[in-house]
Formats: C-alpha cells, structure tokens, sequence
C-alpha cells in the first residue's frame, strides 16, 4: 500500500451500486467517512480491498469502487488474512459487525488481532442482529428484550475493547457513526498503522434497536457522556471542557476541574502508544453513568506485522537457500540413478 | 556371510517392523525402504500407526509398523503377508500375528518377553508356542542386553542405549538381505552432525545387530533379491503428502504464480502442510489457521488476490470446511482442496485408510454446487494429480477437490523425477486491463470459465460474493437469472470433461469382467488384476481419476463387458455414483470398510466367484 500524490476526492471511491440501507442507518454515514479517509490517505482505488462478511453492515463492499469481497457468515477476518498474507501490497478493510466478528466469527476475530496482520477492521455494533430482524448479539446489554430473549437476556455482554487487548492487540478506537469528522480521522490512522487495527463503530439501527447509544451519543448529552481521547493529551471532557479523569488508587476516577484543588495538571495524560494496556484497558471498559465513553483512539502500539514477519522469513531463506527452483527440489535429498 | 548359510533367490519380499509406538519403527522402516531403493529393487512401504503418540507401553492398540514389500519385479502395494515380522515386543506378535506368511521368519527382542509383557499382550506364557508358530524360523535375539554391551564404553545413559535396539534389529535385517550399512550410517552422519555421541551409538548398535546376525549364522537363510528392470533414470524415494505438496508448488511454477496454502493441522493431511511451510526456498506461503474453516477462507482470500491458493484436509475437515467451498462455488475463483482421506465417519479412525468420503467430496455443500473431483491413485501420481487439479482450477476458474488417502499419504514408491520442461505449462485466464469495463461473469465461449481480475491492477475493481448475482457481478435475486447462473455453474464444471483423458482398460477391451477401482486402491486391485491373467482368467482393469466429470468413454467401455464390479473401499459411493451416471450397467461391489488396504486375495476371490457364476 503506498500513499501518493494522486488528488482524490470520496467520490471516487463510490462505485455504481445504489447503496440499500434503510433511510436514517448509520452505516450511511461510515461509508461517507471510509471514503473521505481514503480520499485523505490517496490510495489508489485498485490497491484497495473490501472483505466483509454476512449482516447488514457487509454490504459495504458493493457501494465502494475498490476490489471487494462479500464473504460468508464470521469469516471475513479469515477472508481478509488470505488476502493480505498473499498479497501485503494491498490496503486490505474488513467490514463486520458485532453478530458476524464476534459471535460466528470471535475465533477468526481474535487470531486475526493476535497475528498482527496489517487489516483495519471496522466493527459495527449496534448490539442487535438486524439483518435477520432483531436477535440479541454478544455485544446486547444484560437484560435486553429481543426476539429471542422476549424475558430479556441472561448473558454478559461483550466489550469489544476488552476482547482487542485481551487478544493482545496493538490498535483499538471507538467511534460514533454520525461523527464524521473523529470517524474520519480514526480511519486515517488505522489506514496509517501497520497491523491489526480495530476501530469499534457505535452504529445506530434504526429499524430493530434504535437510539441504543442515544444515551451516550445523543447531541444534548455526549459532551458530557463521551471523552474524546488524544494521544499526549490531557482527560479532559465536559461541555465545557470542565471535567477529567485521574488515577484513584487502582481505578480511574472523574474529577471536576477546579473541585478540591484539581488543576489540568493533575489529569491523566492518554498515552496510546504505551505498550502496557493497564490504562487503556481500564479506557476502553468505561461506561456511562459511572465515567464517560471513550472515543478516539485508545491503544496504538507499534509492533512487527505478521505479513511482514511472513515475507520477511520467505526473503531470508530464499536469500541463502540452495534450492531455487522445482527442479533444483526435485533432485535434493537422496537420489540414485538407474543405468 | 558365514559358509553355512543358504541364499533364498526371491522375486519379492514382504518385511514389517513392529513394535511400541515409541520404539522407532517408522524410521526403522523408512532406512531398510530407502536402502532397498538405492539397491535398485521396486518397493512399496506403509506405515501403520496407532492415533496416540504413545498409547499404553507393550498394549496391542499400542502397536506401530512399517511394512516394506521389495522385490525384483514390479511392486505395486506394501504386500498382504509379510515374509519377515520384526516385533520389538510380545504385542507387536499378537498384533501381526494373522499376517505372517506360513513359514516366515520372526524376529523378536527375547529382552522384552517379560511376564508381564507377554500378558499385557493377551498371551499366557508364550506367544511362539500360542500363536503356532514353533515350526517357523524363530530368531529370538536379546536385543536390550545386546546394545547395553556394545555400548558400554560410550559414556551414555540408558535411555540413549536402549534408544537404538531399533538399529539393532536394523542391523540384523540388513545382514539377512544382504544389504550395505553405509546409507543408514550416512543418514545418522547428517541427521546428528552436532550430537556425533549419537550418531555414533546408533552406526554401533546397526553394525552390532549385522555382526550379530552374521555370528548366530544358522539361524536362517539369506533372502537374495535381485534389483527390478527399473526404466532408466533418475529416481527418488516419495510419499503421497510430499508429492502432492510438490504437484501444487510445480503447478505454481508453471503458471507463474506464489503458491499459498491455508490450513490446519489435521492427520493424515499434515505432512502437505510440513513440507510446504518447510518450502519457503520456493516462496512458498503458508498460512496455518486457527481452524479449518479459517484454512480454507485464508485460501479463498488469497486466490481472490492472485495467487494459487490450496486448502488440505481430512475428512472432518472437509465437512467444515463445506460452506466456504460453496462460496468458492459462488464466486467462481480457483482453489484446491486436498482431502486425504481417513476412516470415518466423525474422528472415526484418524490414521486409518479409507475412500468414503466420495459423497462428501462431491455433493457436501448447499445449494447446486458442483465442482471438479479428481483423485491419486499412487503415492507418486499424487504429483500428477495435484499439479492437474491446479491446473483445472486455474484455466477453469472453479474449486477443484482432489481426494488422496492415508494409505497414499504415507506409502513411498521410487519415484523416476521428472523434468520440469516436460512438464505442460498452465494458462490462468487473468482478466484484460484492456478490455473495460471488466464484467466479472463474463464468460469464455468453450469453456464457460470466468476471468480472473488481480487486486493491484488498475481499472478491474469489482465487488464478488456469496449472494446470486448476474453476469456484471451485482446481487440479483430474479427468478430466472438465479436458474440460468446454476445451469452455467454445473456446465462450467461438466465441460472440463473435454480435457478428461479417455479410461484406459488394461487387459482386452472386451471379455466377461471388467474390473473397476477409483483412486488410491489402484495398486492393490492392478496387482490382483495382473495375477488373474497370470492365472488364465479372462478379466480386464480399469481405474478412475477423474470422478466428476467423468471421462467420455465409460459408456463406451462398460457396454463391452459382461459384467462390471467395482472395488473401493467404503459401502459402494463410487458403485451409486456410476448406477446414477449409467444407469444401463449392472455394477457389482467388493467393498471393505476396515481401515486398511485391500488384500489381493479380497479381490481376487471375489472376481473368481463373479466369474463362474452365470
């Protein structure tokens, strides 16, 4: 994958395909922010690939005007490996949801994230099945009335940031769907990172589980629910900027600016890059009323990819091998001739 | 040689090293396999050991062989009775005990015939006298004491010392074939060039076995046989998962393409994975999943993205393997699948040899599906088959399944190497920047395959998937669009039928038996086919490789027989396919479900019987 200096705008990364989404899903919104970060990174469209899955969200490789592959239920990450091992050159996406990355497809999802292999995984949840019309995922909250849980659910739910760094991966974001402009630049960055990127989407539905984040993301209260993290910056959230988080003993906790005290120089300080996940472990499983949710990029931790251990071992032992062509393997080893 | 003895002149000779699954008798086997090889005699191993590493010590389950059958003929199978049984312990004799040729000669650790030994084995008191086997030629050698003297002086522990009684009896063998040390001992030279200690006290304990062997010279006659009218060349040692593992890499090179292979690890099959993970000299990708779904998947990736990607599998495998094969069905790009079959159904007996996974192969998925079923019929044509299976796959743009088998997997033969400009090159059928806009189910006139658009190159974007879809690659669910991509698919595949050489019968062309086989029984049914004829009876041989499609001429060669029996080894598959391809012929069965080969005499009786009745 090379960035160059092509100007592209997000137009050219739409393809022809009338986009089938219901009116008001969020989905519409990650795909204008996917192509508007390509556009930004300037990768030329034939060096692009799409890899989803089966769910609403895996649709998305028919309205970009890239190489795409709509896979089958779970195994888009599988898909994706395939593609980027064989070929590292290609900036290679994979689309998925909470139902098909991990409910089906957790064992795809966590080796792909454990492997390091360079894909940008984008994660829709919004906690519901809604492709088959409105079943609890892995990600539905405790409790929650679906069709198949008509006494509300008895699981634990998944935290999908939780589940990234437990599979020791280096790269997990959060962002909102209508956030264009932070989902923009998420998706730069995960484009940027060499390695498993994973950027959880808190998607909306509007049809089977609607306004399931209002809560968090709603425009009257997200100031005040939601931190946007950036790396070598202070916690800092609130309206008006009046909030933050420190260390309490062992346990993050939310301080107001100016309360006992506490100026912003007693604010955390994110650092992404910090390879121990302690903190953004504790980040990534913050959750509304207790702290707020936080976006942005949580973990960003550089680390060698699989694709490029897998060539770089292909290099070396070609580099001294003896054995260069078929029939150079074809006679090695123990041989005898008949006269 | 010691004066004493006399030298048996033989045609062929069936040996088998048993022993506890810990006591070496694989490499036994492969070094006398291998030494014979050199010698210029034919020769055909199999290995045959249990599916735990070390199950219980001295237990008949415990029990692993290597069975080598040389000769100075054609030798087409690892043999039904052995001549030699080599048994490390009294369960090694009670394991083989139904197979040792009337007469033959017993090797055996006397060290080892303990007690408790010889009644964890089920015997009483002794195996010899309660297998009858009294008048046979009985060397009963104390190995363990043996080895523990010659290497007294060599500064080693125990367990190193009795770690070569396996290159005792070796040894011994090897004295009683009259064969040369010096290829074992190179061996050992290379494979512990930095523990020479080692090295050292496995070339002792071989030539103290020979010595041995020379020294007690009454024992036994010398088996002599002579080396086979071999063509002339160059030749190597092979097994089925190497060669195959091969096939695919000179497929690779002849279509100017990076091999992948995504798989998981999976017995019988694994050896295909090892060699090609060990293949990075010849950039070789490989990619072991988490699972065999994943195996499969990371191959579907890569063959989206240009390369000749393969899965390989055994039959559990495959079964998980059912949905993304369908997928590949759907999307029409070329991949391999390798199923080395084993004893089913479930885990069922995960290194035993079957072909009942023929069904599996060619109808396990949803939906219509069909795709290409090409199967090995020897460890060496598994080269063959592999490379054509890629090959298929790559001008046909279509899912190739290639069934090989335990018994394949694991037999060596000599194997005459090939050149690789004798080799056909393969043509995959890339897509034209040229010629846009590219339409991803655009056909070819005569063989209905797609073209294959790269990632990477600039113009052919497209967007492919597992939904119905019509020709420019969109999704439709149209009634009638749905009907006409399903009858294109199973065209598709029924075309590559045009390429399928015609059968080739052995023996006349007409008469009162044609005798059938498919795949890996290949051997075992040619060698009963040739003593038939030998015998005078009037019979005639053919075997399939191609299973779907099938070649051209079955008709044609079936309607000139009286009567058709064909032999596998499962309940009758490929017998139902052909009742349901041609259902003008009466097909008998010989069907063996046991997780072993066939025995010639389970062919042979069987057609006698076919043969007198009207």
């Amino acid at each position: 994958m090379e960035e160059t200096t092509l100007k592209y705008t997000a137009k050219d990364y739409k393809s022809d395909q009338e986009v089938r989404w219901c009116p008001g899903c969020g989905d519409h919104a990650v795909l204008s922010s996917v192509q508007r970060a390509l556009a930004e990174l300037g990768i030329p469209r034939e060096q692009i690939a799409f890899i989803s899955g089966i769910g609403c969200s895996s649709r998305f490789p028919y309205y970009m005007d890239t190489y795409g592959f709509h896979g089958i239920h779970g195994r888009a990450a599988a898909i994706a490996s395939g593609v980027k091992t064989a070929n590292p050159e290609l900036s290679v996406w994979q689309i998925t949801g909470d139902g098909d990355a991990l409910a089906i497809g957790g064992n795809h999802f966590i080796h792909a994230v454990r492997r390091n292999i360079d894909l940008n995984i984008i994660l829709f949840n919004n906690e519901i099945y809604g492709l088959t019309k409105g079943q609890y995922s892995p990600t539905s909250s405790k409790g929650l009335v679906t069709k198949t849980s008509p006494f509300g659910t008895v699981e634990e739910p998944f935290s999908v940031g939780e589940l990234v760094i437990g599979a020791k991966g280096k790269f997990f974001a959060r962002t909102i769907d209508a956030n264009i402009a932070l989902s923009t630049q998420i998706y730069t960055a995960a484009a940027r990172h060499k390695g498993a990127s994973v950027i959880e989407v808190l998607q909306n539905c509007v049809i089977f589980n609607d306004g399931i984040h209002e809560e968090v993301t709603g425009k009257e209260v997200r100031d005040e629910r939601t931190i946007i993290l950036k790396h070598g910056e202070p916690m800092i959230f609130g309206k008006d900027n009046e909030k933050g988080l420190i260390l309490d003993g062992l346990k993050l906790k939310v301080v107001k600016i100016g309360e006992n005290g506490i100026t912003v120089k007693d604010l955390l300080i994110h650092n992404a890059a910090e390879p121990n996940p302690g903190i953004q472990y504790m980040l990534a499983n913050m959750r509304y009323p207790e702290y707020p949710v936080a976006l942005g990029i949580i973990r960003a931790v550089e680390g060698i990819t699989y694709d490029a251990s897998v060539h770089g071992q292909i290099k070396n032992v070609r580099e001294n091998a003896k054995i260069k062509c078929m029939d150079d393997l074809l006679s090695s080893g123990s041989t005898w001739n008949v006269e | 040689m010691g004066k004493n003895t006399s030298v048996i002149e033989r045609e062929e000779v069936v040996i088998r090293f048993s022993g506890d699954s810990g006591d070496g008798m694989q490499l036994t086997g492969t070094l006398f396999s291998d030494t014979a090889a050199l010698f210029g005699n034919d020769v055909s191993t199999f290995p045959d050991y249990p599916a735990e590493i070390r199950a219980p010590q001295g237990s008949v389950g415990g029990v692993s062989g290597f069975t080598v059958h040389l000769g100075h003929s054609e030798i087409n199978t690892p043999g039904d009775f052995t001549d030699v049984l080599v048994a490390m312990n009294p369960a090694a004799v009670k394991a083989n005990a139904a197979w040792v040729k009337e007469g033959g000669t017993i090797i055996y650790d006397l060290d080892n015939f303990t007690d408790k030994n010889i009644e964890k084995a089920g015997y009483i008191k002794d195996p010899i006298k309660e297998e009858n086997f009294e008048s046979y030629n009985i060397i009963a050698a104390p190995i363990s004491t043996l080895v523990k003297e010659a290497l007294k002086d060599y500064e080693l522990d125990p367990k190193t010392i009795l770690r070569t009684k396996n290159m005792f009896a070796l040894g011994m063998v090897y004295w009683l074939f009259d064969r040369k040390l010096n290829y074992t001992e190179a061996f050992f030279d290379k494979k512990f060039h930095h523990k020479p200690k080692i090295a050292q006290a496995n070339k002792v304990a071989l030539r103290a076995g020979y010595y041995y062997a020379e020294t007690i010279e009454a024992l036994t006659p010398i088996y002599k046989i002579l080396p086979a009218p071999i063509a002339k060349g160059k030749y190597r040692n092979i097994n089925g998962n190497t060669a195959t593992a091969w096939g695919f890499i000179a497929a690779a090179e002849k279509a100017g393409l990076k091999l992948f292979i995504g798989s998981y690890p999976i017995t019988p099959a694994t050896g295909i994975l090892e060699e090609l993970a060990a293949r990075k000299d010849l950039g070789v990708i490989s990619f072991q999943a988490e699972d065999e779904i994943a195996g499969i998947c990371t191959a579907l990736g890569a063959s989206f993205a240009g390369r000749l990607a393969i899965t390989t599998t055994s039959g559990p495998g495959l079964a998980l393997k059912s949905e993304a094969i369908g997928l590949a069905v759907m999307t029409e790009l070329p991949v391999v699948i390798v199923d080395v079959q084993r004893g089913g159904p479930s885990t069922g007996l995960p290194t035993k040899t079957e072909q009942a996974d023929l069904f599996q192969a060619l109808y396990g998925r949803n939906g219509e599906s069909p795709l290409v079923v090409i199967a090995s019929g020897t460890p060496t044509d598994c080269f063959d088959y592999a490379f054509e299976a890629a090959r298929i796959a790559l001008e046909h743009m279509t899912p190739v399944l290639l069934l090989t088998d335990s018994y394949l997997a694991n037999g060596t033969e000599p194997w005459k190497i090939p050149s690789m400009k004798d080799i056909r090159e393969i043509k995959p059928r890339y897509a034209s920047p040229e010629e846009l806009p590219f339409v991803p189910y655009k056909r070819d006139e005569e063989t209905l395959a797609r073209s294959w658009a790269i990632p990477g190159v600039p113009g052919l974007q497209h967007r492919i998937g597992g939904l119905e879809k019509n020709t420019k690659g969109n999704v439709s669910y149209l009634p009638d669009n749905h009907e006409k991509m399903v009858r294109i698919r199973a065209e598709k595949v029924e075309r590559v039928s045009n390429e399928v050489p015609d059968l080739l019968v052995q023996g006349s062309d007409s008469g009162d038996l044609l005798i059938v086989g498919w795949g890996g029984s290949y051997g075992f049914i040619v060698t009963a086919f040739r003593e038939l004829i030998a015998e005078g009876h009037n019979v005639s041989f053919v075997n399939f490789n191609y299973i779907n499609p099938l070649p051209r001429n079955v008709k044609d060669v079936f309607s000139r027989f009286r009567k058709i029996v064909v032999c596998e080894l499962n309940l009758g598959q490929f017998a139902d396919y052909l009742r349901m391809k041609h259902q003008e012929f009466t097909y008998h069965q010989i069907n063996k479900v046991q997780g072993v080969p066939f025995t010639i005499s389970d062919i042979k009786d069987k057609c006698i019987k076919l043969l007198e009745e009207k």
